[in-house]
């Protein structure tokens, strides 16, 4: 088996415990051991002089899409686990949508197979909760369990009613299979929308309030209490969502919650141009929405931030706002928003690393995110001084559809390893 | 395409105005300073002026291509930008899009690149989506001007326009007004270009008047007081502005019935008492008769609706030669 050394790294691991200079030693695929000396009898084959850079445990990203199969113009499998890998993420959760609706063993097996050809981020399944994701017919949970699907959701598509919802939740619950619930009321939420509020009304666009993310998390909150089985909650917009979940962790109910990064740094003044970059659901809201956000992540009520990634082809995006389609391809600029939270004052560097990194992957069931002993050596190591700017044209991303165009960073990724084996290089 | 193209980009009301603050496009009232909307009101008035049919046409759009698109049905708003159109010598082309290309699955781009190529000078669009004329301008070759003839929710500048040259017909200064808009406001564009207009022009207070299904959130901070009684929102005003209020507002659960719609905020001489003696009553039409307007109203005495219709003509005229004229000083 193949020994590597990474020495002189800043290591930051919340498992750990650690946020300081110190040696990682590699065997084979896992960590042996994180410390100032090496284990005893380990001569490194390699060794990585990791001297100003961080090393931490490579990101989890709760949301990809990776548009393949069936979507191929807006990215690919290549594609998109190439941008993975050269932004740190080295484990991508692929969501169901309409498009590709990760219903059956033979799609999960199908796609799993096209990502390890890869050799790049892993790849993690979450399945549909209904064929199709029409939110009637339940799925074959119990396939997709054996298929390796961490959780099940019905995406941002609705569920028949209450009792369809009620009954996804307690069938999952019989494979361990969590709900990944987008908390989205569709009557509520009309195509094309935004934020309900000044803007919305000054641009003549439709509305979305905030209550069609409160009234779901509320209805679910509803149901636990008596299920009491985990359901994640994705993609939280609203200011509203965070108090509730807050009082819902507080009484104990089993329920984790992300938030897009996104979320966190744009808000409804971001579209007054009609921007279709800024056109995502759940639709940005407003600054205390953001300032809430924001809160919800450093006193844990937020359990991780995700990047919500979908990438476009520009056609979709090239149209008056309303016709647009939504998302945002964000992957590669997940790990530099949440290092700006950092710069920012909002969160520590262990903070950061355990929403990204630690939390995402406890969320999917997974032990990594950490360094420690025995964990597969999923390592990122980051140049924190290297300041560079986004360029669309720049992005290994298929989608170029980012409102982040322009915007300065200090930190990029120099590294990343999965399985022990360096993935990437810049 | 590149994807550099793509926003952020310049706010409509920027969009709209050459670097010397001439009228390139007319996409939104918002961002247009007062003494420009004057001088679009001054201009309309000069082609009112114009006293016999002879020498109704003037030249300033001789060999200019007009192309009206209209992505929605309108048949007032089109012939009247036709005959502004025609009234300026100008060569127009009327596109009903609602059955042709773009149910086809042609993208608005690619409907404008395709008329770009046939060597046109002006677009007249209407179009069910807030934001399309915005759109059109962004992406539409520099030397074309866009007039947005109704975007969605969001803007319909001319209409604005030539209520604003009726009521300074009528009420002369803008800043002693009381104006109160009744009915629809969440789905009106009109009531937006309104009240935009009449805050540019300093009108004393800008009122609107609906129940809470029809006020949008957060419109107070387009400069109005709301209100939720007709009468109490009447009290005291110069001006009434009434809006069209269409019938599927009842079937998706906004409104009850037209009949206590009618009951509770429709115009009759009765509640019309409660503004001042000399008020004139607008709509911009077409009108509900027994929805949100008594017919004794609207043919009565204070109505001006007839007046608003031959406003329309020379506003839009005005706006259209304003547009030419800076288009070519800016290529000159």
């Amino acid at each position: 088996m193949k020994r590597k050394a990474i020495i002189n790294a800043h290591v930051i691991d919340p498992v750990l415990g650690l946020d300081g200079v110190s040696n990682i030693y590699i065997k084979g695929k896992n960590i042996e051991h994180v410390g100032e000396q090496a284990p005893e009898k380990f001569t490194a084959d390699i060794t990585v002089d990791a001297n100003g850079l961080y090393a931490f445990p490579g990101i989890t990203d709760l949301a990809v899409y990776l548009r393949e199969p069936g979507q191929e113009r807006k990215g690919t499998i290549e594609s998109e686990l190439e941008a993975a890998v050269s932004a740190g993420v080295t484990s991508v959760v692929c969501m169901p949508e309409p498009a590709c609706p990760i219903d059956n063993m033979p799609m999960v097996n199908l796609m799993r197979k096209r990502i390890k050809a890869e050799k790049k981020a892993r790849g993690i399944f979450i399945g549909a909760a209904t064929q199709e994701l029409k939110g009637k017919k339940l799925t074959n949970m119990g396939g997709l369990k054996f298929a390796q699907c961490v959780g099940v959701s019905n995406q941002r598509e609705p569920f028949q009613d209450m009792r369809s919802l009620r009954l996804a939740i307690e069938y999952a619950a019989t494979f361990n299979l969590p709900l990944y619930f987008h908390p989205i009321d569709p009557a509520l939420s009309p195509e094309g929308g935004v934020h309900e509020g000044a803007i919305a009304t000054r641009m003549g666009l439709p509305a979305i309030p905030a209550a069609a993310e409160m009234t779901m998390i509320a209805s679910i909150l509803a149901l636990l209490e008596e299920l009491q089985t985990p359901v994640h909650l994705c993609r939280i917009s609203a200011a509203s969502s965070v108090d509730l979940i807050r009082r819902a962790k507080g009484r104990g109910l089993p329920v984790t919650a992300d938030v897009a990064a996104h979320q966190l740094f744009l808000t409804d003044m971001d579209i007054s141009d009609y921007n279709p970059l800024c056109h995502v659901q759940p639709p940005l809201r407003g600054e205390r929405d953001k300032e809430a956000l924001r809160a919800g992540l450093v006193d844990g009520t937020i359990d991780a931030i995700c990047s919500d990634h979908q990438p476009h082809d520009i056609d979709a995006k090239l149209a008056p706002f309303q016709q647009t389609e939504p998302g945002i391809s964000g992957i590669e600029t997940l790990l530099p928003l949440t290092m700006r939270l950092v710069e920012e004052g909002v969160l520590t560097r262990l903070q950061a690393i355990q929403l990204l990194s630690t939390n995402p992957a406890n969320i999917t069931n997974r032990s990594r995110g950490s360094l420690k002993k025995g964990s597969s050596a999923d390592i990122v190591l980051y140049d924190p001084n290297e300041t560079w700017e986004v360029d669309v044209e720049q992005l290994s991303s298929k989608g170029k559809n980012t409102p982040f165009q322009g915007w300065s960073f200090t930190g990029q990724v120099e590294k990343t390893y999965v399985k022990g084996k360096q993935v990437f290089n810049r | 395409m590149s994807h550099q193209f793509l926003s952020p980009g310049p706010l409509p009301a920027s969009l709209q105005l050459t670097p010397e603050g001439q009228l390139k496009h007319f996409l939104t009232i918002e961002g247009i300073p007062p003494l420009l909307l004057e001088a679009i009101l001054d201009r309309a008035e000069q082609f009112i002026d114009i006293p016999s049919k002879k020498q109704r046409k003037a030249p300033l759009l001789r060999g200019k291509t007009v192309v009206n698109l209209f992505f929605e049905n309108s048949t007032r708003t089109r012939t009247t930008f036709e005959l502004a159109a025609q009234r300026l010598s100008a060569d127009i082309i009327n596109l009903d899009i609602r059955t042709s290309a773009t149910a086809k699955g042609e993208s608005l781009l690619d409907t404008i690149r395709n008329l770009e190529a046939m060597d046109v000078d002006m677009f007249v669009i209407r179009h069910q989506h807030s934001g399309a004329a915005h759109f059109l301008a962004r992406y539409c070759s520099p030397e074309i001007s866009v007039i947005n003839a109704g975007d969605g929710n969001h803007s319909h500048p001319t209409q604005a326009m030539l209520d604003m040259l009726t009521i300074r017909q009528y009420k002369k200064e803008f800043p002693p007004l009381k104006v109160a808009i009744v009915g629809d406001i969440r789905h009106s564009r009109v009531a937006r270009s309104q009240i935009h207009a009449l805050n540019t022009l300093c009108a004393g207070e800008v009122r609107v008047i609906g129940p809470r299904t029809l006020i949008p959130a957060g419109i107070e901070k387009m400069g109005v007081n709301v209100f939720h009684d007709l009468d109490e929102g009447l009290d005291d005003v110069d001006v009434v502005i009434m809006l069209r209020l269409q019938n599927e507002r009842m079937e998706t659960a906004l409104l009850p019935s037209a009949h206590e719609y009618y009951k509770r905020y429709g115009l009759t001489q009765d509640a019309l008492k409660c503004a001042k003696s000399d008020a004139i009553v607008m709509h911009p039409g077409p009108a509900n008769r027994g929805v949100e307007i008594d017919s004794e109203v609207a043919d009565g005495s204070q109505s001006v609706i007839m007046q608003q219709v031959t406003n329309g003509i020379a506003v839009r005229m005005a706006i259209m030669s304003m547009v030419i004229a800076s288009q070519a000083e800016l290529h000159s």
